[in-house]
């Protein structure tokens, strides 16, 4: 029960994660995307849509990053280049990705009514790591998109603080006019931020339909893409930060099935509201946007 | 100055028009049929026609939500979740207003929904003055707290007498809205949608607490240097901005479903901020913006059924209107605008009009 119950937090905490570490790296060049969920939703319908007819799971995951990119790529375009407001724009995508997956779902598998399901990404073993009593099978039991995803914790974080180039991305993220004036190029450091971004979002819906649900339903992605936003508040800008918050959020997931399983009569809405009140009473506990990039949200127009 | 909003409104509905010709085209559907249909589904008869009047209530109560707390740089996506909670306060109280008169169980209704709306808002005004929470994320979240619920309450506690069906006990009879011309769904519900628009406009633009508001939409920490009470501002704005959408939720328990059901909004508060943008933040304006997307979502339904395009299609076209009227307020297409002749008044930059700070 209890290993079932670690297991299926540290699945849930998957997705947000990925998404997590993606926003992580555009916040600390300056930018704020709310335009995340949608690209984790295009990322998860195209990645199912790829992965049902090609009969590819690979396939399925490139289309899940591509579509991420490709949201992102417009975000860039508005919020980089044109300066627009990040939030409006960001919420712009969100609805446009509730559309256009609304509007592909029916083109594709609305008229059919066939059962659109592909096969899980199955679960690797991790030899004798996996025999540990509880400990093994909660965490050297998943499949390789959780172990990416954790591996990218500690890369995002030399990535970020340990290299020339971590130190350029948040240079335009804390004082974009001195960033610039050193003759870095905030563009394009914002760009290449967004668009790394984009495959790693695309990259966690890639997970909902292929590696956790196995189908697409519409609005999958049903608010972890804001969860992952909230996330990186959490946990301080900090990679390991992000893990630990994701896993926080993996677990308040899973623990609407682990208590439904052991059957109490407490209503299931409370479980599914759940994840959402603790961002909020988390956020207000800890307060404060104080460690947040300095120029964050804020657009840069070159003078 | 007003006709250049309204050719400029124009011309971001015209380049929308263009892309989803382009979409529709790709989905292989046909772009004519599907813009006859969804005329003839808003406006092709009487019945349709006051339709789309009642599609666009709810539009001008949430929209107004996003033109308040917008101007004044809080930046509330959740007039949906207020909605929703304002509906579920109206649906509470309303089997229990039996013995009232029909006015005073209206306005009763209408309290209600505006207390529920403040209540969810002006918690996350709360904790943005106070706990420095960032009110983007805090309104989502609250979304989907309300809608879970609303959920509850009509699984558990408000469940109707047979315990069947996920709704509510129907309100009292003496809490149903005044209807103009029956059968027609066209009620009292506008009349005050627009008085409230006029409201706001007054209290936008010529109250001081507009001006401070729109003073702290520019520049907050300036306001702060200037005096004026961000912190109590923002409580204030956010409560008001969540009471105007859960009026609208109030609105459409009363004069439309007379109970609650598990989803009370389609998605009302994030369609409000294309209204609201496409009204560039004006309350009166706001009262044409949401005929206009009041008569696609009509519309919508008729195409979806004479053109086999899913209805989902009207979310799209709201996504491209803000995002090319964001497109056309940065100073590159804003002077590619003039040369065109577009206006002779330099078209106001993006941070002018909706707050960046």
């Amino acid at each position: 029960m209890l290993e079932a119950f670690l297991s299926s937090s540290i699945g849930m905490a998957t997705p947000i994660l990925l998404a997590a570490l993606g926003e992580l790296l555009v916040e600390e060049s300056g930018i704020i995307n709310i335009g995340i969920e949608g690209a984790m939703l295009c990322g998860a319908f195209f990645a199912l849509t790829v992965a049902y007819f090609s009969g590819s799971t690979i396939l399925g995951l490139g289309a899940g990053m591509a579509a991420g990119l490709a949201i992102n790529t417009i975000l860039a375009v508005l919020v980089i280049n044109l300066a627009v407001n990040q939030v409006v724009a960001g919420t712009a995508l969100d609805i446009f990705a509730l559309g256009v997956t609304g509007v592909f779902y029916r083109k594709f598998f609305g008229i059919t009514g066939k059962a659109f399901i592909v096969k899980l990404i199955p679960r690797l073993r991790l030899g004798r790591l996996t025999d540990i009593p509880i400990l093994g099978g909660a965490l050297f039991h998943h499949n390789m998109l959780v172990y990416l995803a954790f591996a990218f914790v500690p890369i995002t974080g030399y990535l970020l603080w340990r290299t020339r180039y971590g130190l350029s991305l948040r240079a335009a993220g804390e004082r974009p006019e001195a960033a610039d004036s050193l003759g870095l190029d905030v563009y394009r450091l914002r760009w290449q931020a967004l668009l790394v971004a984009g495959l790693l979002t695309g990259l966690g819906g890639a997970y909902l339909t292929l590696a956790y649900a196995g189908t697409f339903v519409e609005n999958i992605s049903a608010g972890r893409g804001y969860v992952a936003l909230a996330v990186v508040i959490l946990g301080r800008w900090k990679p390991w930060g992000l893990a630990a918050a994701s896993i926080l959020f993996g677990a308040a997931m899973a623990l609407q099935f682990g208590l439904q399983a052991l059957g109490t009569t407490i209503p299931y809405q409370i479980f599914l509201a759940l994840p959402y009140a603790l961002t909020l009473a988390v956020l207000a506990a800890v307060g404060g946007q104080a460690a947040s990039p300095s120029a964050l949200g804020e657009p840069y127009r070159r003078l | 100055m007003i006709l250049s909003s309204l050719a400029r409104a124009v011309a971001a509905i015209l380049l929308a028009g263009v892309i989803l010709a382009g979409v529709l085209l790709a989905l292989g559907a046909s772009p004519a049929g599907v813009f006859m249909a969804l005329a003839q589904g808003a406006f092709g008869n009487w019945y349709a026609l006051t339709d789309t009047v009642v599609r666009s209530t709810p539009l001008i109560f949430t929209g107004l939500a996003i033109s308040i707390s917008f101007s004044g740089a809080l930046w509330n996506i959740g007039a949906d979740g207020q909605l929703v909670v304002g509906a579920l306060a109206a649906g509470a109280i309303g089997p229990q207003l039996e013995a009232c008169p029909k006015p005073l169980a209206i306005a009763i209704i209408l309290i209600a929904g505006a207390l529920g709306g403040a209540a969810w808002g002006g918690t996350c005004g709360w904790l943005r003055a106070h706990r420095d929470t960032n009110e983007v994320i805090s309104t989502i979240m609250m979304n989907f707290v309300a809608a879970q619920l609303l959920s509850w309450s009509v699984h558990g506690p408000l469940i109707e007498a047979s315990r069947a069906y996920p709704s509510s006990t129907p309100i009292a009879e003496s809490a149903h809205m005044y209807v103009f011309f029956p059968p027609s769904r066209v009620n009292l519900g506008i009349v005050i949608a627009i008085v409230l628009a006029i409201a706001c406009w007054l209290l936008l633009f010529k109250t001081d607490v507009g001006f401070q508001l729109r003073a702290m939409g520019r520049n907050r920490r300036a306001a702060t240097f200037f005096g004026i009470p961000i912190a109590r501002l923002t409580v204030t704005i956010l409560a008001l901005s969540g009471a105007l959408a859960g009026i609208g939720g109030a609105v459409q328990v009363s004069a439309i479903t007379h109970r609650l059901y598990e989803k009370m909004s389609p998605g009302w508060g994030f369609e409000a901020i294309a209204v609201a943008l496409i009204a560039r933040l004006n309350p009166l304006g706001i009262v044409a913006s949401a005929l206009l997307f009041g008569a696609l979502d009509n519309g919508s339904q008729a195409m979806q059924r004479a053109q086999g395009v899913s209805a989902e299609l009207v979310q799209v076209i709201q996504a491209l209107v803000i995002m090319i009227l964001l497109a056309f307020d940065t100073p590159a297409v804003a002077q590619l605008w003039s040369a065109l002749g577009g206006s002779k008044v330099a078209a106001p930059s993006a941070i002018s009009e909706i707050p960046n700070a």
